[in-house]
């Protein structure tokens, strides 16, 4: 049984097998109108972000509440946090209340892992820094799933700055894993230098998309023009925008969002009916509700502490 | 008075606290000293501080202690040239007692401190200050650099000739690199008039950028900011050229790559006055090491790959790296308990460095133990301090190390104040037992049972 999930690596395409699965079933609760199972009732599920985001904290947030479970949403602005609390007694402060889980968004690479090894609770790595963000990929994975059926063989190209995307990284981690072929491809000044070591293509043109069944696009950050990754925004667009001459009839685009419209991506895709866009967000709940069951349900409290009886009502 | 020195090996003064020279017969143990010559079992008088006697079955002379060190190794004492003692300012990190006890431990009889303090040791009256300190407080001898420029700013050259003359034995911008090559030839044409030689940090920061460790398949696999090898050859390269221009002397601090061991090479063999120096860390560690973002594997330079390794190792066979150095750098608890990206850059490694050494590089015979001896004690000499030598009428420095006792590096237990090791956790065989820097018992450790005879 899985303890955390900090990294893809840490996955063996039977875990993966089996959240998507799940995830499966919890979107048939998502289907009714009360969208609500009591499998956590009583547990305690820990949202700390220390990072602005919009849609992977409030579907963690409703992956908990549709579980039953009790949640805290801690926000670094406002916070201890702000106050220069450390991350360390940040994660002890918030272990005295015995959460079952802790979700962390952090903006530097191994934040999730150290709070791992600093609470007992379960712990979901969110996104951290430009590492992992594992919970993206198994979203990614199940929403290709649900439109293609079976991902073995799939040629997926992800394109854009790859250099600084950790969704980039976990993505071609979960795809390799699931028996996908895939290329990466974005400007030379945002590929990192050896990341052909985790299993993909490189390539620096879009010249053999042609290839691809599945093209994945990342997220153009506006900042990164100011750091003359790329000489303009126009240079990149003409050359790594995905566009309606670029993408074929039979592919599939997919991209995590938020979406800079005229960058990365022309308008025409994102609203053509290859775009799995939207069907990525609605694939968040279910997924992240997976993956709290995966590492909750059946894991009783912890050793020494008399399990509370389901029933008891929780302080509030 | 003239103060240009065409040899730049003027005498050089170090500091520590006062001390009972000892009166103590090492019997036994096998003295191993490849510059005296030395490869055998003997008996070791030191008398009054002085290497005495050696010989078979030396008396004991009245007073003395005798120690049996059968079975262990009598090595010359270490010198380290690159150590941050972090005093002034970080006391709270080490201070001049515990990192030179550190250094003991290590079987260190002579340390060099960067000047990387707050404030910056870039004035004659904090240099005087802190020898002063360190004659109070050091419980070896100990040697202090002053900055090249003020406040490490990179812009104006600090009083290079008053500093000195006021002790300092050498220069360096440790914790940062020169970056105009225009301050880095004056300060080259200003070493004529000062001496010493110009010890430098290697980075281009424009090349290093954010980087947190070597860039490479492990930093493309978790994400992190890069430092590429070439961040430190460059600016090697540019300082090689300026050396060679200006006729000046120069000590490369801390070597980590491949390419920038091939700038000195070549430097070298067109007669520049250019040596260098890596760290234990480096030599036996790579970037492999930092998957688990342990913050003790932290460290400017990074660990690099393995080629970069083999590479090092090779050099520090030849002699292309002169000597090895710790670059031991104490750091707070609570500053290594965070990210890998927030945490500061550093590792300690005085206690651990012959060990660690030992270890990894004799033991699979990488590197022949004598070599590697030579090479843990030539430091020093680099900076114009006599190399120590086990011979009769040397001043006792040297130190006895147990080449079978196996022990566990602990997560505590240091003598530094500081606990972020870079070998923490491994087990290393190898032990410094007892430490005599210049004359004066510096460390014994504690468990040792000594044969004392009254």
């Amino acid at each position: 049984m899985m303890r955390h999930l900090l990294s893809v690596d840490d996955l063996t395409r039977a875990d993966i097998e089996r959240i998507l699965g799940r995830a499966a079933s919890f979107a048939e609760v998502s289907g009714r109108e009360i969208k609500k199972v009591p499998t956590l009732r009583g547990r305690t599920v820990i949202n700390l972000f220390y990072e602005a985001s919009t849609r992977t904290s409030s579907s963690f947030e409703l992956a908990a509440k549709r579980l039953s479970a009790d949640l805290v949403s801690v926000k670094s602005s406002g916070s201890a946090v702000d106050k220069g609390e450390s991350l360390k007694d940040t994660v002890q402060t918030l272990s005295a209340y015995d959460p079952a889980a802790i979700v962390i968004r952090s903006p530097h690479a191994g934040a999730a892992a150290l709070v791992a090894r600093w609470s007992r609770a379960a712990v979901i790595n969110a996104g951290d820094g430009k590492h992992e963000h594992p919970t993206q990929a198994l979203l990614d994975l199940y929403t290709l799933k649900r439109r293609v059926g079976a991902l073995e063989g799939l040629r997926v190209w992800i394109v854009g700055d790859v250099l600084h995307s950790r969704v980039a990284r976990s993505g071609i981690l979960a795809f390799s894993r699931m028996g996908c072929e895939v290329t990466v491809c974005g400007p030379p000044t945002l590929v990192p230098r050896g990341i052909e070591s985790l299993g993909c293509e490189v390539r620096t043109t879009l010249d053999e998309l042609g290839t691809a069944d599945v093209v994945y696009a990342l997220r153009m950050q506006r900042e990164r023009m100011t750091g003359s990754y790329v000489p303009s925004l126009r240079e990149y667009a003409a050359r790594y925008q995905i566009d309606g001459r670029r993408l074929g009839a039979n592919q599939l685009l997919m991209h995590p969002g938020p979406v800079n419209r005229g960058v990365e991506l022309a308008s025409e895709v994102i609203d053509s009916p290859q775009a799995l866009i939207v069907e990525q967000v609605e694939s968040g709940v279910v997924v992240r509700m997976a993956v709290l069951y995966e590492l909750l349900a059946g894991r009783g409290a912890p050793a020494g502490v008399p399990a509370r009886p389901a029933t008891e009502p929780q302080p509030a | 008075m003239n103060r240009v020195d065409a040899s730049g090996r003027r005498e050089v003064e170090l500091d520590r606290a006062p001390v009972r020279p000892a009166t103590v017969l090492i019997r036994g143990a096998r003295l191993l000293d490849r510059r005296a010559g030395l490869d055998g079992r003997a008996d070791l008088l030191i008398r009054d501080g002085q290497i005495a006697e050696l010989g078979d079955s030396l008396a004991a002379p009245e007073g003395a202690e005798t120690i049996d060190a059968e079975g262990l190794h009598a090595f010359p004492g270490f010198v380290d040239p690159h150590v941050h003692l972090r005093t002034p300012g970080r006391e709270d990190e080490e201070d001049l007692d515990s990192g030179t006890r550190a250094a003991a431990a290590g079987g260190y009889c002579a340390i060099l401190a960067q000047p990387n303090t707050e404030p910056v040791v870039d004035s004659a009256p904090v240099l005087r200050s802190l020898r002063e300190r360190a004659r109070a407080e050091a419980r070896i001898p100990s040697g202090f650099l002053a900055a090249i420029t003020v406040g490490q700013r990179g812009e104006r050259l600090t009083e290079m000739a008053e500093l000195a003359d006021a002790g300092a034995v050498g220069f360096t911008d440790d914790g940062l690199p020169v970056r105009s090559a225009g301050v880095m030839r004056q300060a080259l044409q200003y070493q004529r008039l000062a001496g010493r030689p110009l010890a430098l940090h290697e980075e281009d920061p424009s090349l290093s950028g954010d980087g947190v460790m070597h860039e490479g398949e492990v930093s493309a696999l978790l994400g992190l900011a890069g430092i590429p090898s070439v961040s430190e050859s460059v600016l090697a390269a540019r300082d090689c050229s300026l050396a060679a221009y200006e006729g000046g002397r120069i000590h490369v601090q801390h070597v980590s790559a491949r390419e920038t061991i091939e700038v000195i090479e070549r430097a070298k063999a067109a007669g520049t006055q250019v040596t260098c120096e890596a760290t234990p860390h480096h030599l036996v560690l790579t970037d492999d090491a930092v998957r688990g973002l342990d913050t003790n594997l932290k460290m400017n330079p990074p660990l690099r790959g393995e080629s970069d390794r083999a590479a090092l190792i090779e050099a520090l066979r030849s002699g292309a790296i002169d000597c090895v150095a710790t670059d031991h750098a104490p750091h707070a608890r609570e500053e290594k308990e965070q990210p890998f990206e927030l945490a500061p850059m550093g590792v300690t490694g005085l206690e651990t460095a012959f060990a660690a050494l030992h270890t990894e590089l004799v033991l699979p015979g990488l590197i022949d133990l004598r070599v590697l001896v030579e090479r843990m004690t030539a430091g020093g000499g680099l900076f114009g301090l006599p190399l120590p030598r086990i011979e009769v009428g040397a001043p006792a420095n040297l130190c006895l190390a147990d080449l079978d006792a196996e022990w566990e590096v602990g997560e505590s237990g240091y003598e530094s104040r500081s606990a972020n090791c870079a070998f923490a956790g491994r087990r290393l065989t190898g032990r410094v037992r007892i430490t005599i820097a210049a004359g004066a018992v510096a460390y014994r450790e504690r468990t040792f049972a000594l044969g004392a005879v009254a």
